[in-house]
């Protein structure tokens, strides 16, 4: 079939582009990059065609060996619809960069140009490999190569405290690598393959299927920074140049997060339970309102956009427990991974436009300081509007990828009766307006005597398009939109401006607030960051094991 | 197949925890690193101990894990490499390692 | 009585890394990491790895040991970070506590694996003939799962182009790394003049002959790393300049050569990486040699670091 030939393609043009790209060097390093781009989305449009218009799964086994000694690569819709998402937010990356990673003209070949487009590309071809392998050793070696491309992107400008950044980054991350691959040898030495698709039929519960679980998923929790294991990024998005943050934010945490559906509703099915399950979207919860609050603490805007990507990862594993049946016995494919799916492509779009909005908030104003924004409204109408249909996306209230996620995931938990998660997915949007509220009120203030130095035009219609992207997935999934919900909408909204008011002004006399302030300085540290990785894979272990 | 010597399998574990305990306790990087390179190294033997057991007259081992771990070694290598340099040019421009926060520490 | 000799290996094993973890001094640490290292191999000769054993004992002990003196020695005089003082006793426990859960839970993970063991030798020796080579593990890795190490491949080249990314940036276009001095008639230049022709025909020989027995292109490229580096360190040579195209080529051209064998099976034989009825031995060396200066290129330059010195025109 020839649809399948293109899955090995997905994944082999962002790498070859990246070598090519850095082999050639000076001028040709970002033409490369693009013709590149321009031949990857082709073939993700080809795939989501073949995927989500004619319903087939594709499967191609490399080398013509079968699991379990060969490798297969697989796409099903959800897959399909990663890999067309990814490749328009990568899109949006590339033409938003354009200016700020071309060659300067006085040398043949600058750092940071060289080194970026490269780095871009494998990011995005380790993220389709991560999307399609069907192996979890391959899906090891896209966990790596996503870490590998990530962090040099932190430090990209060379500053100290990036590289301390990067270098917490790495640690925390390669921590969770090696967990990970402990989890595979146990499963290796059980069932005697790293096939998903075979480890899902061989898979039973007992203490190697647990161990193994839960091992996997702490180590990919430490990659995804899911609350408490966040501690390195903050800093390490806030500090990247802006297209890397739109990098890192939007794709990178996507891998580590995928792989965690693979192995928890594919690879580990029969293994996984509703307890442990609800420890993690219990993690996702405490990381929407933790994170929520203490972005409205941000002096600055970049930090106060990481911390937001922190409450949208918590979004991300609400979907797990809610896969489960009504009687809690069986994690199924239905709209909870749907809902799942689309919320990751639809933060995924937003959270790109919004930290590319902030970087070129800071290129004009030299600052990105909250309490000055006052003027950018009307000095930068295009980036102010595009900061406010992202939040206004991610908030999920008006037709948006967000929304259709939300309404998918509130069904399926009256389906199975879980109703508390259906509150925090109806309040969570509250505590999102709140940070986004907060930002464009400083935004629209006037001040006549704001200085902004020009942006590129390119990169600002780039943006604006990530965050229009963002809205038109609501039309990306079969469930109908339904009608307008004003009610949802006014709760978001009137909560989030009296979280702004609250939080942001009066904060520090809020008792809650202020905990939140310890809480996010002590977990930060090293020392009680990496207990709680601990701490966490012992938890999934009990959690797991009481299930049965 | 090959009744599994279980000193290779215990001992890997048990180098797996110290080496956990070494990264969350040391505060500098590179004694980090050294505790991750225990941990890796650990777990490589496990898997090793597991292609013992998978032995098939002729073969003294299951092949697809020991190739497994040809290819981790390597990646696990490059890893540290790119840590310590980090850890290097850090300390180029800061003189301090150290991974908490400057000012918060 | 060989269990015995597997006690002592185990245990001394499990000594010398919690030394290496617990030492308080970093270089202590360090030789005991290295001592390690070296015992690490003779296990994996216990446990019948023989090519394991050589990419341990090359790689995990030899070129990371050595990494890891270099940066220690660089950190020794300046770090804060060592003058840090470790967390309270309360968390000391607690991490000493968690670390043994995990522990155990891995340590009866273990014990509770199933007998008969699952494995893949029988399907490997059922399938390797159409590979044509004698080597089972070179099986697995340029034949069965041969899309993992294409990808390893890549993986080492970002890695290098990772380390390359944190020069400073006037140092771009520069040579890499610093320049190394020491005795014109010393003992290192002696020692890299007189081992480095010995270490680059062995490790071409345990390059050429991983077709059929233990050995391979990762073993053979790091031997010859490591006598580079040998002359390197010893101020004999210097490293090139990043911008140099010939370095570039040389870097990237490994991986695409495995793309293209790729395309090639894909066209020749209906998929990618699958080899074409009795091309399959050609095609496996012809990518071990393509592999070859890409890996020993990485592995040489990922110790050397990254430009440091200004371009020179």
């Amino acid at each position: 079939m020839a649809a399948d030939a293109l899955l090995p393609a997905v994944v082999m043009v962002p790498f070859g582009g990246a070598l090519i790209a850095f082999a050639l060097g000076g001028r040709w390093t970002r033409l490369t990059a693009y013709a590149t781009i321009a031949t990857g989305t082709a073939i993700a449009a080809c795939i989501a065609r073949a995927s989500l218009a004619d319903g087939q799964t594709l499967v191609y086994h490399v080398g013509g060996w079968h699991p379990p000694l060969g490798l297969a690569l697989t796409a099903n819709a959800l897959a399909a619809a990663m890999i067309a998402g990814v490749a328009v937010v990568v899109c949006g990356i590339a033409v938003f960069a354009h200016r700020d990673f071309g060659q300067p003209h006085a040398v043949r070949e600058a750092r940071a140009p060289l080194v970026f487009w490269p780095l871009l590309l494998a990011v995005w071809g380790a993220l389709d490999l991560a999307f399609v392998s069907n192996d979890l050793f391959t899906l090891y070696v896209a966990l790596e190569l996503l870490t590998f491309g990530g962090v040099p992107l932190v430090c990209l400008d060379g500053r100290a405290e990036t590289l301390r950044a990067a270098l917490r980054y790495a640690l925390f991350a390669l921590t969770g690598s090696i967990l990970y691959l402990a989890g595979c040898v146990m499963l290796y030495g059980a069932y005697g393959t790293l096939d998903i698709t075979l480890l899902g039929a061989r898979v039973r519960p007992g203490v190697v299927a647990w161990t193994a679980t839960t091992m996997m998923t702490a180590g990919l929790l430490a990659k995804t920074a899911l609350f408490p294991l966040h501690l390195w990024l903050p800093p390490a998005h806030a500090g990247a140049p802006a297209a890397a943050s739109a990098a890192l934010s939007a794709l990178v945490i996507k891998g580590s997060w995928f792989v965690v559906v693979r192995v928890w509703y594919d690879a580990m099915a029969s293994a996984v339970t509703f307890a442990s399950a609800q420890v993690l979207a219990a993690l996702g919860a405490a990381a929407i309102v933790f994170a929520s609050v203490t972005a409205l603490r941000q002096p600055r805007l970049k930090l106060l956009v990481a911390y937001s990507t922190l409450a949208q990862i918590g979004y991300l594993f609400l979907m797990f427990p809610l896969a489960f049946d009504a009687t809690g016995s069986a994690i199924m494919h239905g709209a909870a991974l749907q809902g799942g799916v689309l919320q990751a492509l639809s933060h995924a779009t937003a959270k790109a436009a919004m930290f590319m909005a902030a970087g070129l908030v800071y290129a004009a104003l030299g600052h990105d300081r909250i309490a000055d924004l006052g003027g950018v409204a009307r000095a930068m109408p295009v980036t102010t509007a595009t900061f406010a249909l992202s939040g206004i996306a991610l908030m999920g209230v008006l037709p948006s990828g967000a929304y259709v996620a939300k309404k998918l995931m509130l069904d399926a938990a009256d389906a199975s009766g879980q109703w508390w998660w259906g509150v925090v997915l109806k309040g969570g949007a509250a505590f999102t307006a709140g940070y986004v509220i907060h930002v464009l009120y400083r935004a629209l203030r006037p001040n006549t005597n704001v200085s902004v130095a020009p942006v590129p035009r390119a990169s600002e219609l780039a943006a604006l398009g990530l965050a229009i992207a963002s809205f038109l997935l609501a039309f990306a999934g079969t469930t109908a939109i339904g009608t307008f919900d004003l009610g949802g909408t006014l709760v978001a909204v009137g909560g989030g401006a009296l979280l702004a008011i609250f939080v942001a002004s009066k904060g520090s006399r809020v008792p809650g607030v202020a905990l939140c302030g310890d809480l996010d300085r002590a977990l930060r540290r090293w020392t009680p960051a990496s207990l709680f990785l601990l701490l966490l894979a012992t938890a999934f272990g009990v959690a797991l094991k009481a299930g049965h | 197949m090959t009744a599994l010597p279980l000193w290779f399998a215990l001992v890997p574990a048990a180098l797996i925890g110290v080496g956990l305990y070494g990264i969350v306790v040391h505060p500098q990087p590179l004694r980090k690193l050294v505790s991750f390179n225990v941990v890796g190294s650990g777990a490589f033997l496990l898997f090793g101990a597991v292609a013992r057991r998978g032995a098939a007259v002729p073969l003294n081992g299951d092949p697809v894990p020991q190739a497994l771990l040809i290819t981790g070694i390597v990646v696990a290598f490059c890893a540290s490499a790119l840590a310590v340099m980090l850890i290097l040019q850090l300390h180029d421009r800061s003189g301090d390692t150290s991974l908490e926060p400057a000012g918060e520490a | 009585m060989i269990d015995a000799l597997n006690a002592g290996i185990a245990l001394l094993l499990l000594a010398l890394g919690a030394y290496a973890v617990m030492a308080k001094d970093v270089f202590a640490a360090l030789v005991g990491y290295i001592a390690y290292g070296l015992l690490l191999t003779l296990a994996w000769m216990q446990l019948r790895g023989p090519d394991v054993a050589l990419t341990e004992a090359a790689i995990g002990g030899g070129l990371t040991g050595a990494m890891l003196i270099a940066a220690a020695t660089r950190l020794r005089d300046r770090d804060a970070a060592a003058r840090a003082p470790m967390p309270g006793i309360g968390a000391r426990v607690l991490a000493a506590t968690l670390s043994a859960v995990v522990a155990s839970a891995v340590a009866w993970s273990v014990a509770s694996l199933p007998e008969p063991a699952a494995t893949l030798a029988p399907q490997t020796l059922a399938a390797m003939p159409a590979l044509e080579v004698g080597n089972p593990v070179t099986a697995v890795l340029l034949g069965f799962r041969a899309l993992d190490t294409l990808l390893e491949a890549i993986v080492v080249v970002l890695a290098l182009i990772g380390v390359w990314s944190l020069a400073p940036d006037k140092a771009w276009g520069g040579r890499l790394g610093r320049l190394q001095h020491a005795q014109p008639d010393g003992m290192l230049a002696y020692a890299a003049r007189i081992l480095a022709p010995i270490g680059i025909v062995i490790g071409m020989y345990i390059f050429w002959i991983g077709a059929d027995l233990p050995g391979g292109k990762f073993q053979g490229a790091t031997l010859l790393a490591a006598m580079w580096l040998l002359v390197w360190m010893a101020g004999l040579t210097d490293a090139p300049a990043v911008d140099r195209r010939w370095l570039r080529a040389m870097l990237v051209a490994g991986p695409l050569a495995f793309v293209a064998i790729g395309v090639f099976g894909a066209v020749q034989a209906g998929a990618f990486l699958a080899y074409p009825a009795g091309l399959a031995k050609p095609l496996i060396i012809v990518i071990e040699i393509a592999l070859m200066p890409t890996l020993t290129l990485v592995l040489a330059l990922v110790l050397v670091g990254p430009p440091l010195r200004e371009p020179e025109r």
